[in-house]
């Protein structure tokens, strides 16, 4: 048995149950980093000692006979935008290449207190803005499918590091899909909770409304049992809610009987990937076979997304990155000619292209003259959308349809043509403006050999729902094997 | 329908962003901005008259903390990170001439 | 040829920091005078992925501010971000309000010469005081601290319905008088705690369209709000004449110089971008709390100056310097509730204390002494245990250092004599050695008895009482 072959929640218990110990498990994962990280590129930072120390530290406490926490043990990689005391954290930009927080991020906390072990922090798009980790600063990741692939985005160094073996699980955050896009381009398990059950506390943010921390995994359980931890209520975050419902664990049951399920008929339209849209569509039968009300339904509005995305994400982000200025930490440019030469040297060379284009766009909606033509209309439709669910979530307890349009596209295709990488997102856009829970599992693979990825969206608070019907169809189609054959 | 941006407008995002932008990365950011809008006028033919801008997703009112002091002296974390530090200050170009 | 008339309309953005013991978003202390950057934590220096979590007490407060002004209260109210560039504003956005601001639409009243008006206020909204920036000129750099970075304020923003400075100064007045009874700022313009900037323009007289207004900032006192206002009207009033424009600006104001210039820059856009804050939820203040507030409303100064006249019976004059301070009028009322004797109370606050207080260049709010020890040296000089000498001498060390005069009075030998022998026997030593007054005196000239009292008072090295004194010399010498 290779150590790596084992989830998060079976290493758990070998771990606890003295079989395996948490020295070994850190080896086993540091082997398989050695045989891959080069190729792949899945960490921007690898804390090898800290993580050895920390290690130690669990074992004692197991030997001890005391708590050490339900994941004691657990190597775990973190997203390079949360916050981790003492550990650089850069957001994949050149603008925070030396940061290192004073404070962790209350979902990392969270995480540590459960006894996991950080191993490093994966890479990203540049602050989160990206479909395809190639806007890093710190160069590409590719997909241990095929490595001449991107691993998606924006949370690519997480879905990657998942499906080959480099950690048990990961975490990343999701602004339009930056969890289920990169699980579904990697074949992993990846969760967007509902907006405001993670605390967004440390998570250094893109498009504050919209952001979500959730996990990344390689299958259902480990899924809602690392949920289970990092879904706290956070005093810090005024957005946090307190949920009495987090036992997610206890949604694991194999039957879906009287699930209703709908299918959203403009899920499927032009754009879609033929083997996508077939794997996807099978999985739905699966799941009707399992006992579920499966049927079609016209959803609405799906090609308003986008646009309500992009001008309300851009429109945040303009104004969060404000903050990285050269003043407090982070880069600063060098021979400026006063203050105004300082911030404008330090921001132009400290971006990339990609987060420029979007503090361009985000300044610009918000100026003076248009800010309700577009911002404010933005706003108008995205009440419009949220309706949208609404009313299908009147019928429906999930909704069901494809996480991306298509599978892994090459690098370097993405990026020449900015437009198309944003149509790229349309299926899970808006769940992040509707503030819904929503996750990819996988469903299969096309003729090369690339992971396709089913997407469930539930209503506000209904995680519970999405984890029961992944986990049926989890079992019914014999489990992902994710991590094992990559 | 095509929106134009102009160099003047460019240049007057670059001040409100603090980007300087180079001849060529401005005349991508005209075309990049310019096709991003002719998207985003796709939600005019959504009539949206009469619909609340929804700037939060959920209804979560009121939540606020006790005015009770919980914070110390942390001025060693909150400098580490300082490009430029003087006497317990952070240092920038000089603000008045 | 008559030269034309021009009327003077001003308006004012008033800000208030309010007296809350923490920061209007983070637990950091509001304290005055840490080392630079002691007061602050990761979300007043804008550190990535920090989050605002909003202090109750600074709603309670603009609450209690709007009430007393007269104005709506915006049941449901957002925060905002105000976007620009700043070193001294970490996030380079401050949080405030703008599209819907907690309190709208009230007035003040106010008194002149000209009689009583009523100044409109557009509104008031709640947002967080930028950082210091230091300059070193030695370096030719600047140096930033955010101790002051996230304290709240209030912005209390006045339609233009002032015309002079004595009107501006007098709704100033008004306003720190109101805010100052609520407990919710001391109100100190020369420490910065209120500040105004002055929106001023320059109109033909009897014309209603206004002019174009400038925006005067730096006004840290009365004197210089006086002069801002007659050198921004005479400098847009001679723009006027010549035919010229006035610029719609901000202008700085140079007390030294006494003059403005202009603060505007090509960096400066003046597009602040503002939209809703997502990093804080919506404020919706519902009928209990609202009640809750106007139940806590103090007694404001016109209500206050009533209940004096009525209960206290001290003269006009007193109760208008007592009550012009909340700290003089809490002082006066509870050492009246301790002695009973207002009117001695009162001579104390406007004698000694106003002297000391003009003295010493003390603020009223910043008075030290306690109530009970003004009523304890009452009582001393009551029992005839000092003289009024003494117990002002003790009042000054009180006035300073709020010193307990009885245990003073006991430590420093200051009890007056009261044993009338040991008295006697110094004033029949006094009538011994100044036989030209005892004469004076006996031959009709009644103010001769004065030197003698004073010359025993002398002798006593002043521990006796100048009425026993007046008693004894009569006595002997008759």
């Amino acid at each position: 048995m290779n150590l790596v072959d084992l989830t998060a929640v079976e290493l758990a218990e070998k771990i606890k149950g003295g079989e395996v110990s948490a020295r070994e498990a850190l080896e086993a994962v540091f082997r398989r980093v050695e045989e891959k990280e080069e190729l792949l590129h899945c960490y921007v930072t690898l804390d090898r000692e800290g993580a050895f120390k920390r290690a130690e530290e669990i074992q004692k406490k197991i030997q001890a006979g005391e708590a050490a926490g339900a994941l004691a043990g657990v190597p775990v990689a973190i997203k390079d935008n949360l916050c981790t005391a003492g550990m650089r954290t850069t957001c994949s930009s050149r603008i925070l290449d030396n940061f290192v927080p004073a404070f962790s991020a209350r979902a990392v906390e969270d995480l540590e207190a459960a006894g996991a072990v950080i191993l490093g922090k994966t890479n990203m798009d540049e602050f989160a803005m990206g479909s395809t980790t190639e806007t890093s600063a710190f160069g590409v990741t590719r997909n241990p499918h095929d490595p001449e692939r991107v691993p998606g985005g924006s949370s690519g160094g997480s879905a990657a590091a998942v499906a080959a073996g480099e950690c048990f699980f990961a975490i990343g955050s999701d602004t339009g899909g930056s969890i289920r896009q990169p699980a579904s381009f990697c074949g992993v398990v990846g969760l967007k909770p509902t907006y405001g059950t993670v605390s967004r506390y440390g998570l250094i943010a893109y498009g504050s409304s919209l952001d979500q921390i959730g996990p990344l995994t390689r299958d259902v359980r480990d899924c809602a049992a690392v949920l289970e931890l990092i879904a706290t209520h956070d005093k810090k975050d005024s957005t946090s809610i307190k949920r009495e419902d987090t036992d997610f664990t206890s949604a694991l049951r194999t039957d879906v009987e009287g699930l209703r399920i709908g299918v959203p008929r403009d899920y499927f339209g032009e754009g879609l990937d033929k083997e996508v849209k077939a794997a996807v569509l099978k999985a739905a039968d699966t799941l009707r076979d399992a006992g579920a009300d499966v049927e079609e339904f016209d959803l609405s509005l799906v090609e308003y997304a986008i646009p309500t995305y992009y001008t309300i994400a851009a429109a945040e982000a303009s104004s969060n990155l404000e903050r990285f200025d050269g003043v407090k930490y982070g880069y600063r440019a060098e021979d400026c000619q006063g203050l105004h030469s300082m911030y404008k040297k330090t921001r132009s060379q400290g971006f990339g292209a990609e987060v420029k284009r979007r503090i361009m766009l985000g300044s610009f909606v918000l100026s003076s003259g248009y800010y309700d033509a577009y911002y404010l209309k933005a706003l108008r439709v995205k009440a419009l959308i949220k309706k949208a669910f609404d009313h299908a979530f009147r019928k429906y307890d999930v909704i069901l349809g494809p996480t991306a349009p298509t599978t892994a596209p090459r690098l370097g295709e993405s990026l020449a043509d900015p437009m198309k990488m944003y149509l790229g997102d349309i299926y899970t856009i808006s769940a992040n403006l509707a503030g819904l829970p929503a996750m990819s599992v996988p469903c299969g693979k096309d003729a090369g050999g690339l992971p396709v990825g089913l997407q469930l969206i539930g209503d506000c608070f209904q995680e519970k729902k999405l984890l029961r019907a992944a986990y049926a169809y989890e079992q019914a189609v014999g489990g992902f094997g994710t991590g094992k054959e990559a | 329908m095509a929106n134009v941006i102009s160099d003047e407008t460019i240049e007057y995002v670059g001040v409100l962003a603090k980007l300087e932008l180079s001849p060529q990365e401005k005349e991508a950011a005209k075309k990049d901005m310019a096709d991003m809008l002719d998207y985003i006028d796709k939600l005019n033919e959504l009539d949206t008259t009469g619909v609340e801008p929804m700037s939060h997703v959920f209804p979560v009112e009121n939540v606020f903390r006790e005015d009770v002091v919980t914070n110390g002296d942390d001025r060693e974390n909150i400098l580490k990170n300082a490009p430029g530090e003087k006497d317990g200050m952070f240092v920038v170009p000089k603000t008045v001439e | 040829m008559m030269g034309k008339q021009y009327e003077t309309v001003i308006g004012l953005e008033v800000h208030v920091e309010l007296a809350t013991k923490t920061k209007i978003f983070c637990g950091c202390s509001t304290a005055f005078g840490g080392e630079p950057n002691t007061h602050t934590c990761p979300v007043c220096t804008g550190m990535p992925g920090s989050l605002p979590v909003l202090n109750k007490q600074v709603l309670d407060y603009a609450i209690a501010v709007g009430l007393a002004a007269n104005c709506e209260i915006t049941r449901y109210c957002k925060f905002d971000r105000k976007n620009y560039f700043y070193p001294d504003n970490p996030q380079n956005y401050q949080i405030s309000q703008l599209y819907l601001p907690i309190c709208r639409n009230g007035w003040v009243e106010v008194e002149t010469s000209g009689g009583k008006k009523k100044i409109g206020i557009h509104e008031i909204h709640m947002e967080e005081d930028a950082g210091k920036l230091i300059h070193d000129d030695w370096e030719d750099v600047s140096l930033v601290d955010y101790n002051r970075s996230g304290v709240p304020l209030i912005e209390i923003v006045s339609r233009p319905d002032m015309r002079n400075a004595e009107e501006v100064i007098a709704y100033l007045e008004k306003l720190r008088l109101i805010i100052q009874y609520l407990g919710a700022s001391d109100c100190k313009l020369q420490e910065g705690s209120m500040r105004a900037d002055i929106n001023l323009s320059v109109r033909e007289a009897g014309t209603e369209k206004l002019g174009t207004r400038t925006e005067m900032k730096n006004l840290n006192s009365f004197r210089a709000i006086a002069r801002a206002i007659q050198g921004e009207t005479e400098r847009q009033t001679e723009l006027l004449e010549a035919g010229k424009e006035v610029v719609q600006e901000t202008r700085r104001w140079d007390d030294a110089k006494e003059c403005s210039y202009a603060m505007r820059s090509k960096e400066d856009a003046q597009d602040y971008r503002y939209f809703p804050d997502p990093d804080l939820t919506p404020v919706r203040i519902d009928d209990a709390w609202l009640e809750r507030i106007k139940a806590a409303q103090p007694e404001f100064r016109t209500e206050k100056m009533a209940r004096y006249r009525e209960e206290f019976g001290i003269p006009d004059y007193d109760i208008e310097i007592i009550t012009n301070s909340k700290r003089m009028a809490d002082l006066f009322e509870e050492t009246t509730a301790i002695c009973g004797q207002p009117k001695k109370v009162s001579n104390w606050l406007m004698g000694e204390t106003l002297r000391l207080m003009k003295e010493t260049e003390t603020d009223a709010e910043d008075i030290r002494f306690s109530p009970e020890n003004l009523a304890k040296l009452i009582a001393l000089v009551d029992e005839k245990a000092v003289s009024t000498n003494v117990a002002k001498e003790v009042f000054e060390k009180m006035f300073l250092e709020n010193v307990d005069p009885r245990a003073y009075v006991e430590e420093n030998g200051l009890k007056a004599v009261s044993d009338e022998g040991a008295l006697r026997k110094t004033v029949e030593e006094v009538i011994a050695a100044n036989p030209r007054s005892v004469e004076d005196y006996r031959g009709g000239k009644e103010k001769a008895i004065g030197f003698l009292v004073g010359q025993t008072m002398k002798a006593m090295q002043g521990k006796a009482d100048p009425g026993t004194v007046n008693r004894l010399l009569k006595e002997l010498l008759s």
